[in-house]
Formats: structure tokens, C-alpha cells, sequence
């Protein structure tokens, strides 16, 4: 690989000495400086000009990401993010020890978590580093602004790390390329501008390290690159579940090279070292523990690493035994012993319990129905349905169109590097089809394979041109270029229009990229710059209206109710109540117990007094509902209810989705469901809004997030009493009153 | 409720009555010969004005007046601040008095004094008019405790028909200001008189030294119970031109409790009558030519406020998150830039003084314990601070940004602020410019090391490739 590399890269920096400057420059200098050590040599002045690329690339995509910043304000955006901004808080408060043995008693109540062995740490000892050497360094910073720019700057650092990856598997100008599309690919950016603080922010960097790292261990198969990139899987593991596609990915990847017949020494060190020292190192983290050797998801890796071994052994026998039959025989019998004994171990492991199934966020990957049958708490976040057509294109654009092409690129030079990147990107182009969310994972290789189509076809086109204009000067300047210049040349003269095509492609593929460029930097700045804890609109002049309701509710929570009161709504306000309200929730983001969450779901979907024996047997003291019906915002809670009804009636059979549905219809007007009408969601989010008129000239209680005229006006609640509504009513949160006196 | 009061008072009387027989200590050749007191109740700021007509009836000149307070009051009073006028009506001009607090030994049921320093002694026979006005915060007492968002806040104000004081007082009247006509109940004490929201005790005549008489009245006070109970003020100097100021508040609605249920739909559609006790708006007062004003809190901005710029004086108008009901809470930062200019000075005798504003921006607040933190800049030494009325001093050290030996910071703390106490205060220091390029000069060497660096990189790999 490295070997067939230079040669271009031979050709491509032969050609820049500009003839024009290279007389003038001397006399210039000389002219200004005695010494001529400051004259830049052509390597010289290619790598300033890598550099300067670099360097601006690098800032491009830290500054992409800074719209969030500054259309709203320097905050921790969405629901996830509050929770690892909350622990990294803790972290830098109470240290290392404190946070490792944290049980949390403000969330999961009565049960609580143990924070410390059911995160990734990865993310919060990542910005909690950052911030004690920021404040060695006497930079007065606060968390929240460390942790706002983590993922901005992981980012950029991901940038380099393209442009290293990107020169590995192809050249120079294929890096370059490749920083530049992922610094502001939409992909990326939607989880890592400023304020998403969540894992993904660092893991795709830690993920792009590993495989990086690997590649190049497989490329000269040294074993400090093995162990640098076993040191990149472990920075993975502690940073983001989705480690298990390297884990999956990397044997898979050894496993095509091995049937392809390209083992070699270099892939035997490169693996192995990388597999044990990274395992061993993924043991360390409490959250993945024994996973390596007892989980069925990673049991691909271990399998592969036997593999390995018989192959090492078959080599080595067959260097001993010249009989060729023999051997073939030999060969036959071992692997077929192996593949049983493995087959068996698999077995007896999988029935004695040793190892543990496929979990079913796992086999929702590879079967996307799984989850809609089986695990509605998952299907019924957004970001695990199957993904549209449309969002692809909203997220890669032209790269969609590249890719191919940088695949056919990569088929036609194939080197354990470009198999490695075309299995990457074929793999997780899949998963990302299968979920939204992993459309960030297939980005990295989107963007490097279409940057080897960009850069080979840029590469080819401008040779062509630079054949030609040397043509005519000099008719002796074809020996100095390079063999393919050459033969592009004598293409040429066969082909006089080439020229005027060459630089009409050339256009074609500036336009395209200029393009990709105004529709990344408009989708930064439209759709994923939005904290969605302070929603944003255009008022009747056109001026922009903030709705600051989900902060106004959890700052009320947090200043005027009891320091111990337990709140309880669905799990998706939980890490938020947690950590901006700071009070005890029930259930939160961190759906690992089924159960619970279906409590809360029967709680809501059933009648107060129902309810309020539930509410009453969870110590729950404010019950928070979220509702849009003033403003027209649709997700909230009355669009989730029926997850609710589902999560609910998947353990606790008494609640049946079908009694809230008329013929098959979920409504809230008049033609609702009576049980609909009357269950506890319904009242806590209407109550007392059939007072209300919301718009001009329609009834009062018109729901204007679902154009509908409320069924039931007339709420009367005898359980709960309203605590405090927000000035849109986006938040509602009500007091459980305690049980009458009996006497 | 009208009998439980009479019966107070009437025990209070006789113990006052009681007292009237100890001897009294206090020089008894002074005596009052017209006292009026106006009491304004319009706020949970109550200010009392007084006026005496002070005579000197002994044979030795009297240059110290007392004033007594009940110990109740004591703790409650926030400023005292006497003047005298001198002069013919036209000419009148005030001169400010000094207040010190006195110690008596033998004051009847614990009574507090406080003396006033008179500029020239009182002769015999002679007789001068003082000008007292205190203040007193915390001193009107919601009843009931816990209100709906419906009702209206009641309270309670406890004081004395009668004027407290080691004098004899020949004559004397109260007056006291409701901010509504609506009073529920008011203790009498003949001759008393109540008409629209004035309420007139006396006038009295002829009462011995330390004459007290409880009275109660009960009524109506809607107006914004805004109490901030810790505000910390750090003032940040910087010497390249601007002065950074940080204030965290921790507000709270001192008044009537609320209790039940808030409904937001009865808050918004009849803003006239529910939530009659609760506020939204704030109004700080910040210097002219403020910049870079933030308001935010813990979990972030807080994008409901309006800053209104004028040559004398800026204007913020700030809401908290949502409106703040009895026993409510809210926490917040506000932050601002100052120019120097307008602050900083450079005194006589070389040393450079910060002069600034003591108090709490926010208008007709009480803050029961403010902090001032004045930053100096790295490097300036031997701080001193001069406040016009007593607070608690000491220093500290903080970090910021680049700080090698850290910053010097000058706190001073005072307990039960009110907008009286927006007076300036100074801080002089030492300091010598040369502190300023140290930072400057740090960074650029550390860049011009990296650049050093990096050429150095270069050339050592060319060299390294040939």
C-alpha cells in the first residue's frame, strides 16, 4: 500500500513547482533577506500549504458548529446531554473516587442507579480533563462552557484525524479532502455542535482513532500501532456503546482478508495485539465489565481471534510438511475441528447461560422489525426508526452520489486499507438505514470514500489538463511526467475535446462542491442548531418569539419545592428534571428498567383515583406533564401518550391500547374515547384549558397542536391540584395532595 | 381578632406604665417640645420621619440628643439619619447629624438608644429642630401567614402611639400612611383619627419619658415583598479600561405565603385580581454607559428582560422566570461592563481609588446581607477601603484568567441594606502599570514560542530528509 502510494504521491508533488514563481521568488528574497535558508523549497511549500488547509479546515469545523452558540446561547441542549453534563459536574466537584462510586438516589426512585457502573465515562473524564487543565493553565472557565465545546472540539480534532486516515488509505489529497467534507458534513454535525454534549461527540472521534490506528497497524504491522489502536478501542469502550461496531466490524474485516487470501504476519500482529490488549483494557470499564468473553455480540471477535491462531498454525505446518496432499488433508481436518469445537463452546456456553444472548438493541440492528414487535421502549424513540430516504439526502447530499464513486475508486486499487474502508462504509451504511441515529457512523467512512472520489477524479481531470497545456509549450516536457500523465496524454491527441470536457468537469465538480458547502453550512444553521429546550418562532411581525417554558417549570421545580419532593413524568424529562430542576425523578433517559416506566405509563393511562394509588405507592409529590396545545407544539405529551399506553400495557395487561382509540383513531375531541377523555394525561394537560381561548375566532379549548376543539372542558381533579403552569403552558406540573384526614 | 389585640395592649400598657415610675437616668434638663412622626407604610420599606423640636431646659449645654427604639425595632432599622436645619424659612439648609448607637445602663426593658451628636452644643433655654428619618425593613407582619392567589396580602404593623423616648414631650402626633384605604383593624389610642389612607394618633400631650403605647394596625399592603436575602456584588478591575461587575442575587417574596393552587389561566386572563401580592418585574438602576449586560442563572439565560440606556442613568428591567409568589424563590446573576473612566481615579497622594456605589441596583429592595467583592488587578498592593457607615472587612485571593500570584480582593459585608445605602464607597490601592504587559507579554511569548517552534520543526525536518 505505502509502497504503491508514493509513486503518485511522487507525481503530484513533482508537478506544483510553478514556473512562473520559481524565478522570480530568488530575486525577490534575495532582494529583501541576506540569507536564502528562508526560500521555500517545493516540499516545503507543499506542506505550508497542507498546513495552511489543515489549520483552517480545523477551525472551519469548530466554527460550523457555533451557530447553536450564537442563534441561542452557550447551553447543554437536548435530554441526554443535561444528564452527562450533570455527572461531569459531579466529577469536577467531588473527584474521580466519588464519581466511580456514585449511587444516585435522585433518579429511578425508589429504586436509584448506580451511576458509576452503568455509564461510559469516557465523555465526562474527557471534559472534566479538559477543564482541570484549563483551569492549570489559569483560564477561568466554568464547566458548562468546557462541555458546550467538547463535541465542536472533538470535531475538529476529527478533522486531522480524516486527513491522517484519509492519506493512509489513499493519498495526501484524499485526506485533505476528506478533512474538509467531514469538518462540515451534516451527518456529523447534527450530533456535535455546540451544547450536544453527549457521547457520540467524542466517540466518533474515538472511533475514526481506532480504526485509523488498526489500519496502520495493518499497513506496516508494527505492534506499536497495534497498541496505539487497542488504546483508541479503549478510549471507545469508555465513551460510547457503540464500541460493539468495532468490535464487530474489525474481525469481520480480518475475516474477508483471511477468505480472500490475504493473511499475512502483519494483520496476525496487528490483530491480535489489538484484540487482547484491547479487550483486557475494555474490562476496565465497570459498565462493559466481562462483556468480552460472555456477551454474544462479542463473540464474533473471539472467534476470529481462535481463527487466527489455526491459521498461524496451518502456516507454520505447512512451512514444515512439504507433502501437499498431506497437508490438504491436514488443513481439512483442523479447520473443520475448529469450526466445531467453536461452534460447540458457542453452544454450551450460550445454553449454560455463560454467555449471554443478543440484547435486543442488537438484534434490532440486524432485524429492524425486531424492535416495533418486541421492545416498544425503544421503538418509540425518534432516533431508532428506520431512516428515511430524504434524511440521507438531508445529511450527506452530493457525498450520497460520491459514494459510489469513491467505491468503484477503491474496488479498482484494492489494498487491505481500501477493503477495510469499503466494508466500513458498506456496513454502516446499512445500520444507518436501519437507524437514524447511526447515520453518524456511516459519516466518517461516507465522507472518506467520497473524498477519494473527489480527489481521484480532481487528480485525474487536472493531469489531463496540465498534460495538455505542457504539450504545445515543450514537446520533450511528456518525458518528465509521470507513466499515467503520459498515457493520458496520447489519450489526448486521439481525443481533441477532452480538454474542454476536463475543465468543464472540473466546474461540474466545483459547483457540486460549492453546493455541498451552502447546503451544509444552511443545515447547520436551520436544523441542528436548536437546543430544543428553548424553542424559537416568528411572531406576527416577524420577530422572534422564545418559548423558555421548559426551563421557567425545572427552575421553579428547583427554587420552590421541597428539596426531597419526587416528581414524576415520562422518561423523557427525566435527566432534564434531574439535573436543571434538580429534584428526585421516577423514571429517566436511562430506560433500564421496563418496569418502572410502564408504572408510570399505567399511571398516566389510567383514571385519577387509579392513578393516584399508583402515584401514592411511588412517594410521588409533582407530577409534570408537558403540552403544547397553547402554542402548537407537537411533541408533547398528549402526541406520546399512546408509547405511554403501549409501554404501560406491555407489562401491566389491565391497560389495552384499543380503549383510547376509536376505530383505530387516536383523537381528543369530542368523538374521543371515554377513557381517553377521563384518563390522567388527558385531565393534567386540559385542565382548565377549555377556558381558554388560543386563537382568534375558534372556540375556547381549541387544541392548536392538533387543530382540534377539546372533548372534555369540563376537568375537575380531585386528587392532584395545579402547582404551577408556565407562561405557554408548555409545562404543567401538579401537586399530589395528601390523602384525607380520617378522622 | 379586635380583642386578643385590646388585651395585648392593655398588658403593654401597664408594663410601660410600670416603667414610668423607675427613675430615669437620662439628662432630664432636655425635653421635647413638639414632636411629629409621618410613618409610610406604602412599602415593605417602612420609613419613618421624624421631627423634633429639641429644648434645652437644665443649666449645662447638652451636646448629644437620644433617641430610643424598642429592642424589636432595633434589629429591624436599617438607616438612621438625622439632620438640622438652620436658618429662616427660605435659607434653610440641612446639615447631616451624627447617629451612633449608645449604650445606657439602666434602660428600661431593654430599650436601645441611639445618640445624635449635635454640631454645637445645645445651650440652657435653647432649643433646635431635628430631622430624623430611619428606616425599617421586615417589620410588617403578614397576616394571615398563607394566602390564595385570589386574596390580597394583609399585614400587620406593630409600633407605639406614642413616641418612644428618654425625653419628656410635651406634644406630639403620628401620622401613618397606608397604601390603601383598606385597613382591617387599628388599635385606638384616643385621639385617634382615620381618614382615606391616613391614619392620625394624637395629638398627645404632656407624656413622661418613655411614654409607650402598643398599637396594631392591620391592613392592606400589596405592594412587591421583594427581599433579596444574599446578594454578593463582585467589582472586577481591569486596568485596560473596563470594570466588570457580577452580581448573584437570591430573591425571595417575604410577604404572605401563597398556599394552594396557582392557576395560570386566572393569572393571565385577570391580571387586576389574582396574584394581587405576587411581581414579575424588577428594575435595577445601573450606571450610564453600562455595557455587555447579561442576565442569566444557574441552567442559563433568561431571555425576558429590557435594558433601557440614558446619560444618567440605565435602566434594566428584569423578570424572573415566572412571578414570584409569597415565599417564592428565585436565584440569578447580572452581570456588566463599566468604563473605568467613570470610576477609577488616581488620588494626591499617588494611590489609584475605585469609587462606587454601595447597595443593590434593584429598586425599593431589601438585601439582608450583601457582600461587595472588589478584584484588584494583579499586582496592586496595600488596599484600604473607606465605606461611610460600618461593614465587615477582610481580603482575599482569587485566580481569573492567566493569574500567576493572583488577585487581591477586598470584601466587604453589611447586613439589611436598603436603597439608603446607594452611596459611594472607595477603595484605594496601589498599583503599578508596568502589571499590566504581564499578561500581554505572556501570551506572546508563548505564541512566539510556538512559532519558534515551528520554524525550527521545519527546518529540522528538511534537514533530516536530505
Amino acid at each position: 500500500m505505502v509502497g504503491k502510494s508514493e509513486p503518485i504521491n511522487g507525481t503530484a508533488k513533482s508537478q506544483p513547482p510553478p514556473s512562473p514563481l520559481s524565478p522570480k521568488s530568488p530575486d525577490l528574497l534575495s532582494g529583501y533577506f541576506s540569507f536564502k535558508s528562508l526560500k521555500l523549497k517545493t516540499k516545503q511549500q507543499e506542506l505550508l500549504i497542507r498546513v495552511s488547509i489543515l489549520c483552517l479546515v480545523y477551525v472551519l469545523a469548530f466554527v460550523t458548529r457555533l451557530f447553536s452558540v450564537l442563534r441561542y446561547e452557550s447551553m447543554i441542549h437536548e435530554f441526554d446531554p443535561y444528564f452527562n453534563y450533570r455527572t461531569t459536574l459531579f466529577l469536577t466537584e467531588k473527584g474521580f473516587y466519588e464519581f466511580w462510586n456514585w449511587f444516585d438516589s435522585e433518579s429511578w426512585y425508589p429504586l436509584g442507579r448506580i451511576i458509576g457502573g452503568t455509564l461510559y465515562p469516557g465523555l465526562m473524564v474527557t471534559a472534566a480533563l479538559l477543564y482541570w487543565g484549563l483551569r492549570f493553565l489559569r483560564f477561568a472557565v466554568h464547566i458548562r462552557e468546557v462541555c458546550v465545546l467538547t463535541a465542536p472540539f472533538f470535531a475538529s480534532n476529527t478533522t486531522i484525524l480524516a486527513y491522517f486516515f484519509g492519506k493512509e488509505i489513499w493519498d495526501t489529497g484524499a485526506g485533505l479532502v476528506a478533512a474538509a467534507l467531514i469538518a462540515i458534513c451534516p451527518g456529523y454535525i447534527s450530533r456535535s455542535v455546540a451544547g450536544s454534549y453527549d457521547n457520540e461527540g467524542v466517540a466518533i472521534f474515538a472511533l475514526l482513532l481506532t480504526f485509523y490506528l488498526f489500519v496502520k497497524a495493518v499497513n506496516t504491522g508494527s505492534l506499536s500501532w497495534g497498541l496505539a489502536s487497542a488504546f483508541g478501542y479503549f478510549y471507545m469502550v469508555s465513551a460510547w456503546g457503540g464500541y460493539v461496531f468495532i468490535i464487530n466490524l474489525i474481525p469481520l474485516y480480518v475475516l474477508v482478508l483471511l477468505i480472500t487470501g490475504r493473511y499475512s504476519m502483519r494483520l496476525y500482529v496487528a490483530y491480535n495485539c489489538m484484540y487482547i490488549l484491547g479487550m483486557l483494557l475494555a474490562m476496565q470499564i465497570r459498565f462493559v465489565g466481562f462483556q468480552h468473553v460472555q456477551s454474544g455480540e462479542h463473540m464474533a471477535a473471539m472467534g476470529v481471534f481462535f481463527l487466527m491462531q489455526v491459521f498461524y498454525l496451518l502456516d507454520w505446518l505447512k512451512h514444515l510438511l512439504s507433502d501437499t496432499k498431506l497437508f490438504q488433508a491436514f488443513l481439512r481436518m483442523t479447520v473443520t475441528s475448529a469450526v466445531g469445537v467453536g461452534a460447540v463452546a458457542l453452544g454450551v456456553g450460550t445454553a449454560s447461560g455463560y454467555i449471554s444472548p443478543w440484547t435486543g438493541r442488537f438484534y434490532s440492528l440486524l432485524d429492524p422489525t425486531y424492535a416495533k414487535d418486541h421492545i416498544p421502549i425503544i421503538a418509540s424513540v425518534s432516533e431508532h426508526q428506520p431512516t428515511a430516504w430524504s434524511s440521507f439526502m438531508f445529511d450527506f447530499q452530493i457525498l450520497l452520489f460520491l459514494f459510489p464513486a469513491g467505491l468503484y475508486f477503491c474496488f479498482k486499487r484494492l489494498s487491505d486499507a481500501t477493503i477495510f474502508i469499503v466494508m466500513y462504509g458498506l456496513t454502516s451504511m446499512y445500520f444507518a438505514g436501519v437507524m437514524v441515529r447511526l447515520i453518524l457512523v456511516a459519516t466518517p467512512a461516507v465522507c472518506l470514500i467520497s473524498a477519494i472520489a473527489v480527489s481521484a477524479t480532481i487528480k485525474n481531470l487536472t493531469l489531463l489538463l496540465r498534460a495538455k497545456t505542457k504539450a504545445p509549450q515543450s514537446a520533450s516536457g511528456k518525458g518528465g511526467s509521470s507513466g499515467k500523465a503520459a498515457s493520458k496524454g496520447s489519450l489526448d491527441q486521439s481525443q481533441p475535446f477532452q480538454k474542454n470536457g476536463a475543465i468543464a468537469l472540473l466546474f461540474g465538480a466545483f459547483y457540486l462542491l460549492s453546493k455541498y458547502v451552502t447546503h451544509c453550512t444552511w443545515v447547520t444553521s436551520e436544523a441542528y442548531s436548536s437546543p430544543s429546550i428553548v424553542l424559537a418562532a416568528r411572531g406576527a411581525h416577524g420577530n422572534r418569539v422564545i418559548f423558555d417554558d421548559y426551563r421557567e417549570a425545572y427552575f421553579w421545580l428547583r427554587q420552590n419545592t421541597p428539596p426531597d419532593a419526587k416528581v414524576m413524568s415520562w422518561w423523557d424529562y427525566g435527566y432534564q428534571i434531574t439535573a436543571m430542576g434538580n429534584r428526585t425523578v421516577i423514571v429517566d433517559n436511562n430506560t433500564w428498567n421496563n418496569t418502572h416506566i410502564a408504572t408510570v405509563g399505567r399511571a398516566m393511562s389510567s383514571y385519577e383515583d387509579e392513578a393516584y394509588e399508583i402515584m401514592r405507592s411511588l412517594d410521588v409529590d409533582y407530577v409534570l406533564v408537558v403540552f403544547g396545545g397553547v402554542t402548537g407544539y407537537s411533541s408533547d405529551d398528549i402526541n406520546k401518550f399512546l408509547w405511554m399506553v403501549r409501554i404501560g400495557g406491555g407489562v401491566f395487561p389491565v391497560i389495552k391500547e384499543p380503549d383510547y382509540l376509536v376505530n383505530g383513531e387516536y383523537r381528543v375531541d369530542k368523538g374521543a374515547a371515554p377513557k381517553m377523555l377521563n384518563c390522567l394525561m388527558y385531565k393534567l394537560s386540559y385542565y382548565r384549558f377549555g377556558e381558554l381561548t388560543t386563537e382568534y375566532g375558534r372556540p375556547p379549548g381549541y387544541d392548536r397542536a392538533r387543530g382540534v376543539e377539546i372533548g372534555n372542558k369540563d376537568i375537575k381533579l380531585e386528587y392532584l391540584e395545579e402547582a404551577f403552569t408556565t407562561s405557554n403552558w408548555i409545562v404543567r406540573i401538579y401537586k399530589v395532595k395528601p390523602p384525607n384526614n380520617r378522622w | 381578632m379586635a380583642i386578643p389585640l385590646r388585651l395585648r395592649a392593655a398588658v403593654s400598657i401597664s408594663i410601660f406604665a410600670l416603667l414610668l415610675i423607675l427613675p430615669s437616668c437620662s439628662a432630664q434638663d432636655i425635653q421635647v417640645v413638639n414632636a411629629e412622626r409621618r410613618i409610610d407604610l406604602t412599602s415593605h420599606i417602612i420609613k419613618v420621619f421624624l421631627t423634633l423640636k429639641v429644648e434645652n431646659t437644665g443649666a449645662s449645654p447638652a451636646s448629644e440628643i437620644l433617641l430610643a427604639f424598642p429592642p424589636t425595632q432595633v434589629d429591624h432599622l436599617a438607616v438612621v439619619k438625622a439632620q438640622v436645619a438652620t436658618g429662616k424659612r427660605k435659607k434653610k439648609t440641612y446639615t447631616p447629624l451624627d447617629v451612633n448607637p449608645k449604650e445606657l445602663p439602666d434602660a428600661p426593658n431593654g430599650t436601645k438608644y441611639l445618640s445624635i451628636s449635635l454640631l454645637n452644643p445645645l445651650a440652657a433655654g435653647e432649643a433646635v429642630t431635628l430631622e430624623v428619618l430611619c428606616i425599617l425593613t421586615h417589620s410588617l407582619e403578614p397576616f394571615p401567614v398563607e394566602i390564595s392567589q385570589s386574596e390580597s396580602q394583609l399585614v400587620y404593623y406593630h409600633d407605639s402611639a406614642l413616641i418612644l423616648s428618654p425625653y419628656h414631650i410635651k406634644q406630639q402626633i403620628t401620622f401613618i400612611k397606608t397604601p390603601t384605604t383598606k385597613v382591617e383593624s387599628f388599635t385606638v389610642v384616643d385621639p385617634t383619627h382615620r381618614a382615606g389612607t391616613e391614619l392620625k394618633y394624637g395629638p398627645y400631650n404632656d407624656r413622661p419619658p418613655h411614654s409607650y403605647s402598643p398599637v396594631i394596625v392591620h391592613l392592606e399592603n400589596n405592594s412587591p415583598f421583594a427581599v433579596v436575602e444574599e446578594l454578593v456584588r463582585e467589582v472586577e478591575i481591569s486596568h485596560w479600561g473596563s470594570l466588570q461587575i457580577t452580581e448573584q442575587y437570591k430573591l425571595a417574596h417575604a410577604g404572605a405565603r401563597h398556599k394552594g393552587v396557582f392557576s395560570r389561566v386566572e393569572y393571565q386572563s385577570r391580571p387586576g385580581h389574582s396574584g394581587v401580592s405576587s411581581f414579575r418585574h424588577l428594575l435595577a438602576r445601573l450606571p450610564p454607559r453600562v455595557h455587555s449586560v447579561y442576565y442569566r442563572d444557574e441552567i442559563g439565560n433568561i431571555s425576558s428582560s429590557r435594558l433601557r440606556l440614558g446619560a444618567l442613568k440605565s435602566e434594566l428591567e428584569i423578570e424572573p422566570r415566572y412571578p414570584l409568589f409569597g415565599g417564592w424563590k428565585a436565584t440569578f446573576v447580572i452581570g456588566y461592563g463599566l468604563p473605568l473612566e467613570d470610576f477609577l481615579f488616581e488620588s494626591p497622594d499617588g494611590k489609584r481609588y475605585l469609587n462606587f456605589s454601595y447597595g443593590c441596583p434593584l429598586v425599593e429592595t431589601v438585601v439582608d446581607k450583601l457582600t461587595i467583592k472588589v478584584v484588584l488587578p494583579e499586582g496592586s498592593k496595600e488596599p484600604s477601603a473607606v465605606v461611610p457607615f460600618p461593614v465587615n472587612q477582610y481580603l482575599e485571593k482569587k485566580y481569573s484568567y492567566l493569574d500567576v500570584v493572583g488577585r487581591t480582593v477586598v470584601v466587604l459585608e453589611k447586613n439589611n441594606v436598603v436603597p439608603e445605602h446607594n452611596i459611594p464607597f472607595q477603595v484605594y490601592y496601589h498599583f503599578n502599570p508596568i502589571f499590566m504587559l504581564a499578561e500581554p507579554l505572556m501570551l506572546t511569548s508563548v505564541f512566539f514560542l510556538l512559532f519558534v517552534t515551528c520554524v525550527a520543526y521545519l527546518h529540522i525536518d528538511l534537514s533530516l530528509r536530505k
